[in-house]
């Protein structure tokens, strides 16, 4: 049963990929996610694995060379980063379309330029139309956990579409955590052989993938896709379910701390999330009633799940790792605050970007985020509703 | 195209797939064409030329005679029609028919 090993969140996510042992790999190595495929190629080198690892000239190429393997019917994985899957942008929608469960590690990173190589959500928040059901990591042992869901998860009857992983790049994917890793065998019997529905090499059923799609059916295969992501949350509890069973780890679209009876919430993805929950247990033993929640799914993004879980608060901060610019605030924001629109009453939300291009999030700042809603709760007036939190005037 | 009904969305293979093989026949592409070719069965040789060249198979052939074109599937390209060494095909506007 396991055992707690020591390992950098990239190594982590290696050996995930490694006890998934997929039937095809295809990747280029991009800063952060470079040490994923690199460690992952030593294991295709040591015989540890029977993947075929198909090495490419492009993140375009690895992204082609997926679809072709899962079209065929393999279990295909890869890994990349910001501007590596901007590269892969036309592809994932083809991923997606063709709906092909590929499981993808983004090792989340900013987007050039200016060129930057550390942690933020630019990367994957961009991918976020993109037909892909989405989570983030908070730590090693959430992106591998996640990793080895993610497979059952796309795989699952109805769904069949693409996921990423996200892990914060070096936050996370260069930090050496204890983890609780899975016996291979556990991770080989809790994935079964994955049983394609339609795949292309069999012989014996021959079909077409990817045809001309017009005026006259594009609209209902898109429909399709709408109607497989509200599968996903079903299938997401399920694997959570059966992978708790197996690990002793729960897992569901979002987590919360200390939120049932506070008055104020914070929203964070990823490693953020560890420092608002340390806050949050600090300000709690001063007894400001102030809970947090890690949302662990973006697509599908849990709205009605949300509503329940903050429609309590009197205010909530949501934390954007990432911009939208133009837009009515961030992603997570603009996704959350037309989630509480619906409710009669709905706590007063505003909005912080934070930790551009990996600059560090301390415990201070959210502390000045709590002492922001504490404000709006005096108050009842919300001064800034979008702030650039860690930005120098 | 003929007036099919199309199919819900419930109805019809995820992402697009067709899963029966062979099935280019149901599409009829004769609702491409704007001109159609038109044979003088007097003129023709019976060379086979157009049945050769045609790229969607719409020379009707019986007996290694030619019958006529099916309109079904001429996309009216007018291949036939430069290819005839008889000069026995026109290219004719359908709006003219």
């Amino acid at each position: 049963m396991g055992k707690i090993v020591a390992m950098t969140g990239n190594i982590a996510v290696a050996n995930a990929m490694r006890q998934i042992n997929p039937d095809v790999c295809a990747a280029y190595p991009i800063t952060p996610s470079t040490e994923v495929m690199q460690q992952f190629s030593n294991f295709v080198a040591d015989g540890k694995v029977d993947t075929e690892l198909v090495t490419v000239e492009s993140e375009h190429s690895a992204m082609s060379a997926c679809i072709g393997s899962s079209a065929a019917g393999g279990r295909v994985m890869t890994a990349t980063s910001a501007n590596g899957l901007a590269l892969m942008w036309e592809m994932l929608y083809i991923a997606s379309g063709n709906r092909l469960p590929i499981a993808m590690m983004v090792i989340n990173r900013a987007l050039s330029a200016p060129i930057n190589i550390h942690g933020d959500h630019s990367d994957e928040m961009g991918a976020r139309d993109a037909g892909w059901i989405q989570m983030y990591s908070e730590n090693g042992q959430e992106a591998y956990d996640n990793l080895i869901q993610a497979i059952l998860i796309g795989e699952s009857e109805g769904v069949l579409l693409p996921v990423m992983v996200g892990m914060d790049g070096f936050i996370i994917s260069h930090s050496i955590e204890n983890l609780s890793m899975l016996d291979d065998q556990q991770v080989k019997d809790f994935l079964g052989e994955y049983k394609p529905l339609h795949p292309l090499l069999n012989v014996n059923k021959p079909l077409t993938m990817g045809p001309l799609d017009l005026q006259d059916y594009y609209s209902e295969h898109k429909r399709q896709q709408t109607e497989a992501m509200e599968l996903v949350k079903p299938a997401i509890l399920k694997v959570a379910k059966d992978f708790a069973a197996l690990s002793g780890r729960t897992y569901g679209f979002f987590e919360t701390h200390r939120l049932d009876d506070a008055e104020m919430g914070i929203i964070a993805l990823g490693s953020a999330a560890g420092t608002a929950r340390h806050v949050v247990d600090g300000l709690r033993e001063k007894g400001i009633k102030v809970g947090m929640l890690k949302l662990r799914v973006f697509r599908p993004f849990p709205s009605e799940e949300l509503q329940q879980a903050l429609g309590h608060l009197k205010s909530l901060a949501v934390m954007d790792r990432s911009e939208s610019f133009g837009a009515a605030g961030g992603p997570v924001f603009s996704e959350v605050r037309s989630a509480l629109y619906d409710l009669p009453t709905r706590p007063k939300t505003i909005n912080y970007i934070y930790g551009l291009g990996g600059r560090d999030l301390g415990i201070a700042n959210i502390e000045q985020v709590v002492a922001d809603l504490q404000e709006i709760n005096q108050t009842g007036k919300i001064k800034n509703l979008i702030t650039h939190l860690t930005v120098r005037e | 195209m003929s007036a099919k009904k199309l199919k819900g969305w419930k109805e019809i293979p995820i992402g697009g797939m067709i899963l029966e093989a062979g099935n280019s026949a149901e599409y009829e592409t004769g609702g491409w064409r704007t001109f159609r070719p038109v044979m003088d069965m007097e003129a023709c040789k019976n060379c086979l030329f157009c049945w050769i060249f045609c790229p969607d198979s719409a020379i009707i052939v019986e007996n290694e005679k030619i019958k006529g074109i099916d309109l079904k599937y001429c996309k009216g390209c007018g291949i036939c029609a430069e290819e005839c060494p008889a000069g026995a095909i026109k290219m004719v506007e359908e709006a003219k028919l």
